[in-house]
């Protein structure tokens, strides 16, 4: 059976969801106020990096890059509220672009993997 | 087996291995994070050979046509020579050929190299009075029409650099330019596509050279350029762009001021500028967008253009600062 990566189409996916998933961030006044500040251009080449890990694509991220890259949110007040939005936004987005129910929990579960790095506990 | 030249050595590069894998093997420090051509923390240019395109996916057509490259994901299938993308370049001697008033505060500086720069219109290059004061200008020429390389002063009061170029310099005077660099400038390859390109003061200096190349490109799509400006009198092409929109059926000059003037020029318009631009371009999905100018003002529309469905790889802008 095809990889969950492979299922979803691989980068071309990725590059597809991404402008869609950060636009939707974006406008989310739940979690917008983390991104007041971001060089956006910067942003959207690590939300392409994020999407690529929880669509299970080729990436090295490790425990401690999600701990150091999220330290100072979770400073200014990141908690598990923020990553259920993010979750939710990441599931409407794939929603959008045809993604069928149990993959969308498959990249959700993903996601959820990496809560406790993210949220540095 | 491939060869890969990175600062003087010559590295030999096994079969499926990547550009980054082969120079941190062998000891050279190359930034990178994901490893999996997502983040492009590992961009570098190729300096000759052919980049393969699974190594330029995702980026800029401004980033591919000057052979950027992911170095994760880039497996040279012939010899290739590689550096870092790298802001220390060569500065190369110029002659004043002509210094204009176009306004109150803005002047147009005319220079001519002794050798042919290679640059697209909109880039930029840092302008050297001597080894220790240099600025930043955006070129306003196009190379292969203007003979020589045009830039958009504002002067500054008490501006070492602006307050040396209105006093001191003049024609046959020597300046030294260093190497075009940037990313805003016309690609070719969609000559449909509408194009949005807003300036503010002498943020119209790149997008006046941007404009010129995309018609003499032939470029279909329609062409709209908003220029902002305090006040009537800071619109300083005014006249020449609102000609230029007479002669040109897909080009349209957007004309905007904070305050408005008695007297002023019908075709100018009084109000926010983003809020201008929201009102006549509501859907710029599909188009690619050029923003120049106040830092602010950009980082505003670059959010507005993106948030109103518009790609933000189809998104330019410069970095830095207009003084």
């Amino acid at each position: 059976m095809a990889s969950l990566y492979e299922r979803l189409g691989g980068e071309a996916a990725v590059d597809a969801a991404v402008d869609i998933f950060y636009r939707k961030v974006l406008s989310d006044d739940r979690v917008n106020g983390f991104f007041d500040d971001v060089d956006m251009e910067a942003q959207a080449a690590k939300q392409k990096g994020f999407l690529t890990m929880v669509f299970g694509g080729p990436n090295n991220y490790t425990g401690k890059d999600m701990r150091d890259g999220h330290k100072h949110l979770v400073e200014r007040g990141l908690n598990d509220s923020h990553v259920d939005a993010i979750v939710e936004l990441l599931g409407a987005t794939l929603k959008e672009l045809g993604v069928a129910d149990a993959d969308i929990q498959e990249v959700a579960d993903l996601a959820n993997s990496v809560r406790d790095d993210v949220l540095n506990r | 087996m491939a060869q890969l030249k990175y600062k003087d050595s010559i590295y030999p590069v096994t079969t499926g291995s990547s550009v980054l894998e082969t120079l941190l093997e062998h000891g050279q420090a190359i930034p990178n994070n994901c490893r999996a051509g997502a983040c492009h923390s590992c961009l570098m240019q190729a300096t000759s050979g052919n980049v393969p395109d699974a190594a330029q996916k995702g980026l800029k057509d401004s980033h591919k046509a000057r052979d950027f490259f992911l170095a994760c994901v880039c497996k040279p299938e012939e010899d290739m020579e590689v550096c870092l993308p790298d802001i220390e370049q060569l500065k190369f001697p110029a002659k004043v050929s002509q210094i204009t008033k176009l306004s109150n505060d803005v002047v147009e500086l005319k220079i001519k190299t002794q050798q042919p720069v290679d640059y697209f219109a909109g880039q930029f290059v840092t302008l050297w009075r001597d080894d220790e004061l240099g600025r930043n200008y955006s070129l306003a020429s196009l190379p292969g029409v203007d003979d020589e390389l045009i830039f958009h002063i504002r002067l500054i009061p008490n501006g070492q650099f602006t307050s040396w170029v209105a006093n001191e310099l003049k024609v046959g005077d020597e300046i030294f330019v260093q190497e075009p660099v940037g990313d805003c400038f016309y690609t070719q390859g969609n000559p449909e596509q509408n194009l949005l390109l807003i300036g503010t003061g002498t943020g119209l200096a790149p997008l006046f050279g941007i404009f010129r190349d995309a018609i003499q490109s032939g470029h279909s799509g329609e062409i709209h350029l908003f220029h902002g400006g305090l006040n009537p009198s800071g619109l300083y092409l005014h006249d020449m762009l609102s000609a230029f929109a007479e002669q040109h059926s897909n080009f349209y000059y957007h004309p905007c001021v904070l305050k408005a003037e008695e007297g002023m020029a019908k075709n100018i318009v009084e109000g926010d500028l983003s809020k201008i631009v929201s009102q006549l371009i509501d859907k710029p999905a599909g188009w690619k967008s050029y923003l120049c100018g106040d830092p602010e003002i950009v980082k505003k529309l670059r959010k507005q253009i993106f948030m109103a469905g518009s790609n933000m790889n189809d998104i330019y802008s410069d970095p830095f600062v207009y003084t």
